[in-house]
């Protein structure tokens, strides 16, 4: 049933004209289903290699926020709770949908959405205190957010 | 000058000691105390006008290292008060074209500023806003004495309000958020509640429901204002307010309000109400 229920989605998204030309969907369109979010961002599957950085300062900055013992990074944060088990906790499609956007699961989160372009109040370029030009680019780019899920499942209990 | 040996020697020392460190959690149940003597109250029941926001009020002070605590417990190792001395020369020095110093209106700084940080920002009745001690600094220089305006968060300016603010050491912070001020005063909390930027980080998500834990490595203070200026260990300099809003808002990857603007004002009165209750500590000393 639930298995039907998101093939559904994913054919109406493309129905929908929704994904792009190079099969990414863009921030604007992603859908969200009580939080999660079924359909791939790229249709190529993540590499969760790559987490160790993405999950640092440079990129997603998780660590700030989240320990993730699996990794070698000094001094996590602990505004948000380990990350430990999130693979078990969490299907594939809701942690999509967390990383992509957590305040579509967790109201009011603290935690960014990462996947989001637009609805700022005074943005700027990272951090150089200038507004931006033209449109912003998401925190992390669609295959960057399948990297990252791809290795959140990797953590299991 | 063996004052400010002694203090460079000591803060390579401890910048030498953060570079290495893990971070390292403070004692937060120490006392601070300055030259032996001098009290300071670093945790106070919240002001009433937080509606139950945070059940007490902490200094920043209580969430430093150890090493970093020690520094502002003795004026021969606060690295700020070398500014102190610097800015007590600039006071009784005559600037611009009216040839007059701060001196020749207000004297000694120990009698005319006493008790000055402890109400500040406070509502200024002949010009009809809220002032900043820095806006008022400014309109000195520029409508009594004829000179040029400091830049609002520069090194002249932070230094004079070291001299300034070391005046109210030990008074506690009572800045008024009624009357004439309470507009203002309510713009500062939107801005507070406010979240900016990429991020979409507001002061409160770090300052008020993470106070106390580490973000990345950085230990979350209440980002009260009651120690400032402050002596910055990373940049081995003065530190205004506006400075440290600029900074805390450009992390969330967001464009800041100017230092010494509306937007700017409104927020210190805020977070410097929401302070009411601690000691007046500046200049203080952080990492
Ligand atoms: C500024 C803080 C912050 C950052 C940065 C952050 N998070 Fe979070 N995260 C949170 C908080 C807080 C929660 C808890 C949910 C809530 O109550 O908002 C959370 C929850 C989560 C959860 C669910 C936790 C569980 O196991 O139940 C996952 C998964 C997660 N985050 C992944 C990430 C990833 C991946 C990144 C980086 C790409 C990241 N977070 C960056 C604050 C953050
Ligand atoms: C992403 C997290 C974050 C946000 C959002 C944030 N700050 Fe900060 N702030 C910090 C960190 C980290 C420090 C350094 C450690 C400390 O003192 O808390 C700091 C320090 C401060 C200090 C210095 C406190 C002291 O005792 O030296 C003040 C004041 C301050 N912040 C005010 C603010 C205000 C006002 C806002 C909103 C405009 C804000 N901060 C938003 C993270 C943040």
């Amino acid at each position: 049933m639930k298995k039907l229920m998101i093939t559904a989605v994913a054919i109406s998204a493309l129905g929908a004209g929704v994904a792009m030309a190079d099969g990414v969907v863009a921030p604007g369109d992603v859908k969200f289903e009580d939080g999660a979010v079924a359909m791939s961002l790229t249709g190529v599957p993540g590499d969760p290699s790559k987490a160790s950085e993405l999950m640092d300062r440079k990129f997603g900055n998780c660590i700030a926020c989240h320990q993730i013992s699996a990794l070698d990074l000094p001094f996590p944060g602990e505004i948000g709770p380990p990350l430990d088990g999130a693979g078990s906790r969490w299907t594939e499609a809701q942690l999509r949908g967390i990383v992509s956007n957590a305040k579509m699961t967790f109201e009011d989160s603290m935690m960014p959405a990462f996947y989001k372009t637009e609805g700022y109040i005074r943005p700027g370029v990272a951090f150089t205190s200038k507004a931006p030009e033209g449109p912003l680019d998401p925190l992390l780019t669609a295959q960057q957010v399948e990297d990252v899920v791809a290795f959140l499942m990797t953590l299991k209990e | 000058m063996t004052r400010l040996l002694r203090a460079t020697t000591l803060v390579s020392a401890a910048l030498v000691s953060v570079g290495l460190a893990l971070p390292v959690l403070a004692d937060e149940e120490a006392d601070l105390v300055v030259n032996g003597d001098l009290k300071m109250v670093t945790h106070a029941p919240a002001p009433a006008h937080l509606d139950g926001a945070l059940s007490e009020v902490i200094s920043g002070w209580v969430f430093r290292s150890d090493e970093t605590q020690a520094l502002q417990m003795d004026d021969f190792d606060n690295p700020g008060m070398v500014f102190v001395d610097k800015a007590m020369e600039v006071w009784n020095t005559v600037d611009g074209s009216e040839g007059k110093s701060c001196a020749s209106c207000h004297n000694d700084p120990a009698e005319s500023m006493k008790g000055v940080r402890a109400v500040y920002p406070k509502w200024n009745e002949t010009a009809n806003e809220v002032r900043t001690i820095a806006a008022q600094v400014n309109d000195c220089r520029e409508n009594r004495m004829g000179a040029k305006p400091w830049k609002y968060e520069g090194d002249d300016m932070a230094e004079m309000e070291a001299l300034i603010a070391l005046q109210s050491r030990g008074m506690t912070v009572n800045v008024a958020i009624d009357g004439p001020v309470q507009s203002t005063w309510e713009q500062g909390k939107e801005i507070y509640y406010t979240r900016y930027g990429q991020l979409e980080l507001s002061c409160a998500n770090c300052h008020e429901n993470n106070y106390g834990n580490m973000i990345r490595a950085d230990h979350l203070s209440q980002g009260q204002i009651n120690g400032f200026p402050a002596y910055r260990l990373k940049n081995t300099k003065l530190n205004t307010v506006h400075d440290r809003f600029k900074g805390c808002i450009r992390d969330t990857r967001a464009v800041p309000f100017k230092p010494g603007g509306p937007e700017f004002t409104a927020l210190e009165l805020y977070v410097a109400s929401r302070g009411n209750g601690l000691s007046v500590e500046g200049p203080s000393v952080r990492n």
